[in-house]
């Protein structure tokens, strides 16, 4: 399947990169327990670009993306960051390359017992040595960093917090932050919004597709809400049982689509109406 | 089965049916059995004189014990202070050492689980095992009596204790967190510090303080082997028979006691 540029879009890239950033060549995972999670996944992500990845439950979303950065090993296939291959590298090698790629997770995954600052300033461990960050003697620059992205995400008050005193949307804006100050090429994004309420899940969503634009960088988001993908992204890649189904601009997403993608429903509801966007954008 | 059907069709209920009930009976009648048994070959082996002659016995050691010698306290001091330090450098030297073995132990820190991980597990459980006046005596063999011996032995003795809630509290951190650690491209040592550490300090900080005031009260009797501390009057004091003073190091000794429960529960409250 290809991907055309999309027409417009609220979240768009007017950046006109074509540059190849991310390339996956025939990635698949079988975990130990037999299951397949990821069957021989091809594709090519471009610098700047922001995907939406759907699909059901169990579909390989967030093997995908883990599979990117090797928390989770994939079994076959290639990674290729800037033509680097991730899969091939040794440890120290692999760190390097992490560095490269900031990653949000659902469940916020902050330290809970560390403070906010601490929380964003652990985005630069793979810059920093270990006495200088078991010290918290971190470099002002990074510190200068930390401080202009808490202002960024309006969380400026916050710093001497503790993470475990924060709201669910304050914690994610917190992730968002450590992500960035890793001053990444590439997000990883797993259903950033599944533990949020609607409305903080539209401004984390916005957050993170705004944080791309400004600095450039491509990212993958995996995200139940398809409604909301749509509202957002340039780009969506359905996966279904580890393959996938459907790879292309938001308006391409069809009822047909749908089902191909979650199964027989009725889809009507859930796709994204021109005029009603409209709507929204006025009130934003 | 405990629902049965009879003739007319309604169903009994008995919580047992008759073969269950027939071995219910049968287990008790054998444990009342051997416990007149028992009591027979205990009955056998006393010397029912002393046992009778006991309460008289007390009564006199009681009215000889009081009122303490109260100025003995002034050769207290010095054992008091003893104590408190055989308890407080042992416990803190058994924390250096259990924090690396809980680490190897716990299944998702050990570098290697098939040879590492059993050793620090044995080198845990060997420890536990053994009674600190045992180890104290062993030591006392090894390095002469003494107040290192009793530092030494009650280090030993808690090295098993702690490492083994640590390496629990280890294997029940979030694995989240510590992936996202990994994720920024942290080194191990990283990774460690910033996402297993903060975790398990509170665990950490309980663990300590619990085991100090355990170790408070084995150190109280350390001496008695002749490993320092208090319990070396209190064996000595025990010997020439003289109760006034008996009775005073037993006071001293409950006042350690009830401090340290104090100061621990503090801590602990102060941590949750
Ligand atoms: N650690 C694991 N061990 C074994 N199987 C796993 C593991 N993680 C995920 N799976 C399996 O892989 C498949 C894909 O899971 P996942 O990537 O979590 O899907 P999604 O994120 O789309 O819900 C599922 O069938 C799941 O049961
Ligand atoms: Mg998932």
């Amino acid at each position: 399947m290809h991907w055309a540029p999309p027409v417009s879009f609220p979240c768009p890239s007017e950046r006109k990169e074509n540059a190849l950033l991310l390339s996956l060549k025939s990635l698949t995972k079988t975990y130990r327990t037999g299951d397949k999670a990821l069957v021989s996944v091809s594709l090519d992500i471009p610098k700047g670009q922001v995907v939406a990845l759907i699909g059901p439950s169990g579909a390989g979303k967030s093997t995908l993306i883990r599979c990117i950065n090797r928390l989770v090993e994939p079994t076959e296939g290639q990674v290729l960051l800037d033509s680097v291959d991730i899969t091939e590298l040794s440890s120290s090698g692999l760190r390097r390359e992490r560095r490269r790629m900031g990653m949000i997770f659902q469940e916020y995954a902050l330290v809970e017992r560390l403070t906010v600052m601490e929380n964003v300033l652990s985005g630069r461990l793979g810059y920093v040595g270990f006495w200088r960050s078991f010290l918290r003697k971190y470099p002002q620059s990074d510190v200068d960093e930390a401080f202009r992205l808490l202002d960024r995400v309006g969380l400026l008050a916050m710093a001497d917090k503790r993470a475990d005193e924060l709201s669910g949307g304050q914690r994610q804006r917190v992730g968002i932050c450590r992500a960035l100050i890793q001053n990444p090429s590439l997000l990883l994004v797993d259903e950033p919004t599944a533990s949020l309420d609607p409305k903080t899940s539209r401004q984390i969503m916005r957050l993170i597709c705004e944080l791309c634009e400004e600095r450039g960088l491509a990212a993958i988001i995996n995200i139940h809400d398809v409604a909301l993908a749509q509202m957002f992204v340039q780009r969506v890649i359905g996966l279904q049982s580890g393959s996938v189904r459907f790879d292309g601009p938001p308006t391409a997403l069809t009822p047909d689509v749908l089902t191909e993608i979650y199964g027989e429903e009725d889809w009507q509801a859930t796709i994204r109406k021109d005029d009603e966007e409209d709507a929204e954008a006025a009130v934003a | 089965m405990p629902v049965e059907q009879i003739a007319d069709g309604r169903k009994v209920w008995q919580k047992r049916n008759r073969r269950e009930q027939l071995t219910h009976w049968a287990s008790w009648f054998a444990g009342v059995a051997v416990f007149v048994y028992c009591w027979q070959q205990i009955s056998e082996s006393t010397t029912w004189f002393f046992v009778w002659d006991a309460p008289r016995i007390a009564g006199d050691i009681l009215t000889r014990a009081t009122p303490p010698k109260w100025f003995y306290i002034n050769e207290l001091w010095e054992p008091i202070w003893d104590t408190l330090n055989i308890a407080t450098l042992g416990t803190l030297l058994a924390l250096c050492l259990a924090v690396p073995t809980a680490f190897l132990a716990a299944r998702n820190t050990t570098p290697s689980t098939m040879i590492i991980r059993p050793i620090a597990l044995l080198i845990i459980v060997s420890t536990r095992s053994i009674n600190s006046l045992i180890w104290a005596l062993l030591l006392i063999a090894i390095i002469g009596p003494g107040v290192f011996a009793g530092v030494l032995a009650i280090a030993i003795r808690s090295i098993g204790f702690c490492a083994k809630l640590l390496y629990e509290a280890i294997e029940e951190i979030d694995q989240k967190q510590v992936e996202a650690i990994t994720a920024t491209g942290a080194s191990r040592w990283q990774v460690m510090a910033y996402g297993i550490v903060p975790q398990i300090m509170p665990a950490f900080a309980g663990v300590a303080v619990f085991r100090w005031d355990i170790n408070i009260r084995e150190s109280t009797v350390l001496g008695l082997v002749g490993a320092g501390g208090i319990g070396l009057q209190l064996s000595a004091s025990l010997n020439v028979l003289a109760w006034p003073q008996v009775s005073l190091i037993l006071i001293v000794i409950l006042l350690a006691v009830i401090l340290s429960e104090w100061v621990s529960a503090k801590v602990r409250g102060a941590i949750i």
